[in-house]
């Protein structure tokens, strides 16, 4: 049986009262947070050396040269915790038909009438977005990064090469945090979403909410597209 | 110098040929950016490569090494050929009327009386004629042939422009501007500065580079004015001082003259020594000659030296040959005729051409003493650094004592800069570990050889023995002690000449100046030409008022400016047969009716009137020499002689190689490369960043300079596919070097003689020891021949051949 | 000659100026200062520079540095470029003049240029790292410097560079704490031949104003004073002989600005990215309160079960 795209490892629906369903493996949540930390880290790092108000953020690090020198060994740790949810990931995220239809009907979900949503699968059009902005500008702000890295990379670079990557390495941040804000703020709003991250597992009732083709193939253990055409 | 270098700001024009004075003298170079600055005077550089000062030059000329005389011969011709002389000036002050004796001649690069066997002249024929009177016969109007004025016209007329570019490779019309330029300044109320150092000295015909010049500064009138003058850039702070105390092999303190073996005692010395002048009522000052000599002999030998044993003359050292100078030094150690060599301050292992043969010779002495505040590598020749320094250290049984002296910044005295000037300086740091001052090893060396004289006897003890030692701490005598001693003082009270009831100079006190010296013993002075130094108004070197009346440039109250305080030689000059200066906004000195005053010490007598006594006070006619009579060895005039290695024949002299009266030691001879196998004419030079090879050992300048490289043109880089910042061997008859490549605009290739001649430049700051890079110096490959007059090196001009090559294993 | 300044005296001064006279502190404020100093700047005479590199050994001893002995490349450019020890640097440049067909080696001493509107101070994040005093120094203060290497970004003229060791930013202080007492920079000091001097800035201009009369009555017809004003005018200056090509000179800039890219960065991008995200966040409050939070129901759940339990009934 052809397994479903969107379902990774471990991920396996518990019957009972409530149902619960497993979504992330213990490695999985560790890879995510490792990834979280470092990006909060690096966020606050980064804006310490981004805007005057916001200095006083490298006392967190002790000082603003410990802060300019962790923020780019950070930025490298995120790089491959990254790179660990990327692989993971990365099928989950590939991008639907019913994406485009959940996107087009995004008021309905700041409106919280997920009934008039599509059915989807592991993600949704939104986490997905959020995952491949991030994807894209983990890479930016990595090979932005190395060229003003100056401790290590500073000859590689012409001086104007590192204007340009230093003014792209803020822009990228300025996305990322955004990204950020719109990923944590997701995970708020959505109740029972966190404890996917931290336990590890959700209720049946949120994942027939927000991920019923998700929890559709889990208990029928196969993909199914039909379920997308089938809501309309 | 004839003048300072503050007076160099009151010039026209500088010519800087034969030195480098921004690369070599940046300090005293500020002098030249004043006058530019200020006074919108021009400065002209002419030198085979494009200096540092031709890079703020108004006029840069190429010109290729060892070609000088042309160039100069040809400016006096063009200022002949364009009535450009300062024509009251020359009649007055130089010997341009004098007659000269029939026998001289000169033909084909020769003048009457060579020996070619002995490679010397019999000198007799250059002398002037002489009327029964027992004066010098004269032609005011120029027109007897036989006049030095028409004999110099002849001898310069074959340096036409045409002549100049053929033999030197400057380009016509770059050789005219300059012409136009200088022969300005023949304008009684213009003056052109020459500013010279070893690009003139160090080469076969050093000393008639700088006669060429001062001939023309002669027909400018440019001697003896403000912004005037002949300067030699000395090439060490105290190099100056060096030459004024004496210490070349063939001097006594003050320019005289050490015997000869000929000269048994002090009458047959004098006898050639009494300047007896040639011109009616001249002072001939180097008829005093006996005053300073004995006064020297009194301060050497004090009691032992009297009237009955020739104050002592029997004691100085008596020369078998012209000099010791440092070729000869040399040779006699590399034949084993000389076992022992005291290097006091001095690291010929570098600064002495042909080091392979420099080598040999260190290696072949039984002992050898450096003193230097330096690790040199004079004192290291024995030991190996790899291609640096490529000797068998088993072989070499030199056993070397290694005296480590106290540096400059060390110790207190006083150092005479190019200017005359001695300056007093203090110390500013202790010496480091077992340092010691030259002063206590001097002293050291002494009371050891005066103790075993004493206890063994000898041939002859008593110049050792009864040395005058007067000094507070025998051991180690005090630098103002030395200066006082330098300076003089009386024995016996010296009286006034015109009223002998007039005391001058108390017993026992300093005297004033070397005027108040006398002939009888009753007087002491080690350099007379210093006297006047260390007086009873106190140590005049230690002045530093800079006060500057007039803003005039003098600073008489400046330290002390030998002789006498003068500020500029010949001064005299700078006024005209009335005594008033040539140019009023010039007054040096002028002539009130009664006697002569202004801003500077008179260079004459006071009270000598204007009309009667010439301004050369030093030479017995009272004027300057256009024909130097018989006191140059190569020729009463200069003569473009070839480098002995040259890339073209002597367009002038076929058949005569380098300079015909310059000495050469028979296997140096066979040791000199031809064009065909060393193709390119190379020179060498110092760089600003360095200081001779002390500064290597300076970290900062270290970094300034690194490492050792030789300059090419683009053309010949590409020529020998020579890349720049690569490795290249450059290579003579006598030795290898390898260095880096700088590839550069600043050298051109010359057309000389109708062929190409490239040019190597070779700079000389690098060796074995110190922080810098290792590296070689341009001493490896020059040829061991010097000047005909005093024997410098030729260093300036010499051939070799160029490669690239791999980078070579260290 | 411009006046040289008097040796010091030997007993200790107190500063002449200090923190009160700050016009700029870099990532923070100063208050308005209560007196204006004298504008001071150093000219440097490139037409009278004979690139003997005094100013670099005096800048090296003064500042007691030291540099590693490098090698020759080629050239007499030595170190090969300004470095964290070595503040100030002759560059050498061969020049065939196209009009004479002359060479002139043009020979510049490149070092920090005390912009009037420094583009280093600009970019500098770490409060007083970089600041400028109101007599026209733009000194670095390594105890606040942080090493990211934003000066560098914000210079027009590439001057400061990283320390490899301490990871702090070093130019030329102008000599600051000679200024402080009354000397001039220690390159002035030592230059030879006065093509360094130093002085209030007016009269600098003067000076220079002579000294290119003095070229153009040698034929330099475009002599002239360089002290762009793309960057407010500097508190180092040149005169060139040829102040209309300027770049001849190793590369001098014409026309000298704060690059745009850093004056983007710098500027909208800093203010529009704390827009950007404190929007978000705001945006993300104000959702929360207006539209709740996205609870699973407990039909929901009922669903899940259902679903749940068909298939596995189904099984």
């Amino acid at each position: 049986m052809e397994k479903p795209y969107d379902v990774g490892p471990g991920e396996r629906v518990h019957p009972g009262d409530p149902v619960t369903v497993d979504r992330y493996t213990t490695a999985a949540r560790i890879n995510h947070w490792i990834t979280a930390a470092s990006l909060v880290l690096l966020a606050l790092s980064g804006l310490s050396m981004f805007h005057p108000s916001l200095f006083f953020l490298s006392k967190l690090f002790g000082g603003g040269e410990n802060t300019r020198a962790i923020h780019p060994w950070i930025g490298v740790v995120l790089f491959f915790a990254f790179l660990g949810l990327f692989l993971r990931f990365w099928k989950a995220n590939l991008w639907k038909r019913e994406d485009g239809t959940w996107m087009a009907r995004l008021r309905d979900v700041l409106t919280k009438h997920d009934e008039n949503l599509p059915e989807v699968g592991k993600y949704n059009a939104g986490q997905k977005m959020v995952f491949w902005l991030m994807s894209i500008l983990i890479i930016v702000l990595i090979s932005s990064g190395f060229a003003i890295w100056d401790e290590y990379f500073s000859q590689y670079t012409t001086l104007d090469q590192k204007r340009i990557a230093v003014l792209v390495h803020s822009i990228a941040a300025i996305v990322i945090i955004c990204v950020w804000i719109v990923h944590v703020y997701a995970a708020i709003w959505v109740r029972g979403t966190i404890r996917a991250m931290t336990r590890g597992w959700v209720t049946g009732g949120w994942a027939w909410r927000h991920h019923r083709k998700w929890l559709r193939e889990l208990v029928t253990g196969k993909n199914d597209d039909s379920g997308a055409k089938r809501a309309r | 110098m004839t003048n300072s270098w503050t007076d160099i700001r009151n010039t026209d024009l500088v010519v800087i040929m034969g030195g480098n004075a921004a690369e070599a003298h940046p300090c005293g170079f500020k002098w030249v950016t004043e006058a530019k600055a200020n006074r919108g005077a021009k400065l002209i550089v002419v030198d085979p490569r494009f200096t540092r000062s031709a890079s703020v030059a108004d006029v840069y000329a190429p010109i290729r090494q060892g070609t000088d005389i042309a160039f100069l011969l040809g400016l006096i011709n063009y200022c002949i050929q364009n009535d450009k002389i300062h024509w009251d000036y020359v009649k007055a002050f130089t010997n341009a009327p004098y007659l000269v004796k029939d026998g001289f001649a000169y033909q084909d690069g020769l003048f009457s009386g060579y020996d070619e066997a002995k490679r010397e002249y019999d000198k007799t024929s250059w002398d002037y004629q002489l009327g029964e009177d027992g004066f010098v016969m004269v032609d005011d109007t120029l027109t007897n042939p036989r006049c030095v004025w028409n004999l110099l016209k002849q001898h310069v007329s074959v340096y036409t422009p045409e002549m100049v570019e053929r033999i030197c490779g400057t380009p016509k019309d770059k050789y005219l501007k300059v012409a136009a330029m200088v022969a300005e300044t023949s304008s009684p109320t213009k003056t052109m500065t020459s500013m010279y150092a070893l690009g003139w000295t160090q080469h076969s015909k050093g000393s008639q580079n700088i006669r060429a010049m001062a001939m023309l500064q002669l027909l400018l009138g440019n001697i003896g004015m403000r912004g005037g003058g002949m300067n030699a850039l000395r090439g060490h702070s105290n190099i100056q001082g060096l030459t004024d105390i004496g210490l070349m092999s063939n001097l006594l303190p003050g320019y005289m003259t050490l015997p000869t073996q000929k000269e048994v005692d002090l009458a047959t010395y004098m006898s050639t020594r009494g300047f007896k002048p040639l011109r009616p009522d001249q002072m001939s000052y180097w008829q005093n000659y006996k005053k300073f000599f004995v006064s020297f002999q009194k301060s050497m030998w004090g009691e032992a030296a009297t009237p009955a044993n020739d104050f002592a003359y029997d004691w100085l050292p008596k020369l078998d040959v012209p000099g010791y100078d440092v070729l000869r030094a040399f040779e006699l150690m590399h034949q084993g005729k000389m076992n022992g060599y005291v290097c006091q301050g001095f690291n010929p292992l570098l600064s002495a051409p042909n080091r392979k043969k420099c080598t040999e010779a260190l290696s072949n002495l039984k002992f050898l003493v450096t003193m230097d505040p330096l690790d040199t590598e004079t004192s290291r020749f024995w030991e190996n650094h790899g291609q640096y320094n490529d000797v068998d250290s088993s072989k070499i049984q030199t056993e070397v004592i290694q005296l480590p002296s106290t540096c400059f910044a060390e110790d207190e005295g006083s150092l005479v800069n190019s200017g005359r000037w001695l300056q007093w300086h203090w110390a500013g740091g202790t010496p480091p570990g077992e340092a010691k001052s030259d002063n206590w090893i001097m002293a050291q060396i002494w009371r050891r050889l005066k103790a075993l004289y004493e206890k063994e006897g000898g041939a002859l003890p008593d110049p050792i023995l009864k040395l005058r030692w007067p000094y507070a701490n025998p051991d180690e005598p005090k630098a103002d002690e030395l200066a006082r001693e330098l300076n003089g003082y009386a024995i016996e009270a010296v009286y006034d000449p015109a009223d002998p009831t007039k005391v001058l100079a108390e017993k026992g006190k300093q005297l004033l100046g070397f005027a108040q010296l006398r002939d009888d013993g009753t007087t002491s002075c080690g350099c007379w030409i210093y006297s006047g130094c260390f007086n009873e108004n106190g140590n005049n070197m230690a002045r530093r008022d800079n006060s500057d009346p007039d803003d005039a440039g003098f600073y008489s109250k400046w330290a002390f400016s030998w002789p006498a305080n003068r500020r500029i030689l010949y001064n005299r000059a700078s006024a005209d047969m009335n005594g008033q200066p040539w140019d009023p906004n010039r007054k040096v000195i002028a002539w009130n009716g009664q006697k002569w005053e202004g801003y500077d010490v008179p260079d004459v007598a006071p009270t000598a009137k204007p009309d009667v006594v010439g301004p050369f006070i030093m030479n017995p006619e009272g004027t300057a020499r256009l024909f130097t009579r018989t006191m140059m060895k190569d020729g009463p005039f200069p003569v473009h002689y070839e480098p002995f290695e040259s890339p073209i024949t002597n367009p002038i002299a076929p058949k005569v190689r380098g300079n015909p009266a310059a000495r050469v030691f028979k296997d140096d001879m066979a040791q000199f490369g031809d064009a065909e196998k060393f193709p390119y004419a190379a020179t060498s030079y110092r760089l600003t960043e360095h200081f001779h090879f002390w500064t290597k050992h300076v970290q900062p300048n270290a970094v300034m300079q690194p490492e050792f490289f030789v300059e090419i043109s683009e053309q010949l880089a590409e020529e020998k596919g020579i890349k720049p910042g690569g490795w290249v061997k450059v290579m003579s008859n006598r030795g290898e070097v390898r260095a880096k490549a700088v590839v550069t605009k600043r050298i051109k290739p010359l057309q000389c003689d109708g062929k190409t001649v490239h040019i190597v430049g070779i700079p000389l700051h690098w060796g074995f020891t110190g922080v810098a890079k290792k590296g070689f110096g341009p001493n490896t490959l020059t040829p061991f021949v010097g000047d005909a007059n005093i024997e410098t090196p030729e260093f300036k001009a010499f051939l070799v051949d160029i490669e690239a090559i791999a980078e070579p294993v260290a | 000659m411009y006046p040289p300044l008097p040796n010091p005296s030997v007993q200790p001064s107190a500063a002449v100026y200090g923190e009160q006279d700050l016009i700029r502190r870099s990532a923070s404020s100063v208050p308005a200062p209560s007196r204006q100093l004298t504008e001071v700047a150093k000219l440097i005479d490139v037409s009278k520079c004979i690139g003997c590199k005094a100013c670099q050994v005096a800048c090296l001893e003064w500042n007691d540095m030291r540099e590693e002995v490098g090698e020759n490349r080629g050239v007499y450019d030595n170190p090969e470029d300004l470095t964290p020890a070595m503040f100030t640097l002759m560059r050498f440049t061969e020049w065939v003049n196209p009009e004479s067909n002359d060479l002139e080696w043009l020979i510049r001493k490149d070092g920090c240029m005390h912009c009037a509107d420094p583009g280093c101070l600009k970019a500098c994040p770490a409060p007083g790292a970089i600041v400028q005093y109101s007599n026209g120094i733009v000194d670095f203060v390594h105890e606040n410097c942080i090493g990211c290497g934003y000066c560098v970004k914000g210079c027009p003229f590439n001057i400061p560079r990283i320390s490899k060791v301490d990871h702090k930013a070093y130019k030329c202080t102008l000599c600051s704490d000679r200024v402080a007492v009354g000397q001039g920079p220690a390159c002035a000091k030592a230059c030879p031949t006065q093509a360094i001097v130093f002085g209030p800035k007016e009269d600098m201009k003067q000076h220079a104003a002579k000294r290119i009369e003095d070229l153009k009555s040698r034929g330099f017809a475009n002599a002239g004073l360089y002290d762009p004003p793309g960057v407010g005018g500097t508190h180092v200056m040149y005169v060139l002989h040829h102040a209309d090509k300027p770049e001849i000179y190793a590369d001098l800039p014409k026309d000298p600005k704060i690059s745009p890219v850093v004056e983007l960065w710098k500027g909208l991008t800093k203010y529009a990215g704390l827009t950007a995200i404190a929007s978000f966040v705001g945006i993300g409050f104000l959702h929360h309160v207006v539209s709740g939070a996205n609870r699973v129901s407990d039909e929901d759940e009922r669903n899940a079960k259902r679903l749940t339990e068909d298939q596995t009934g189904g099984r």
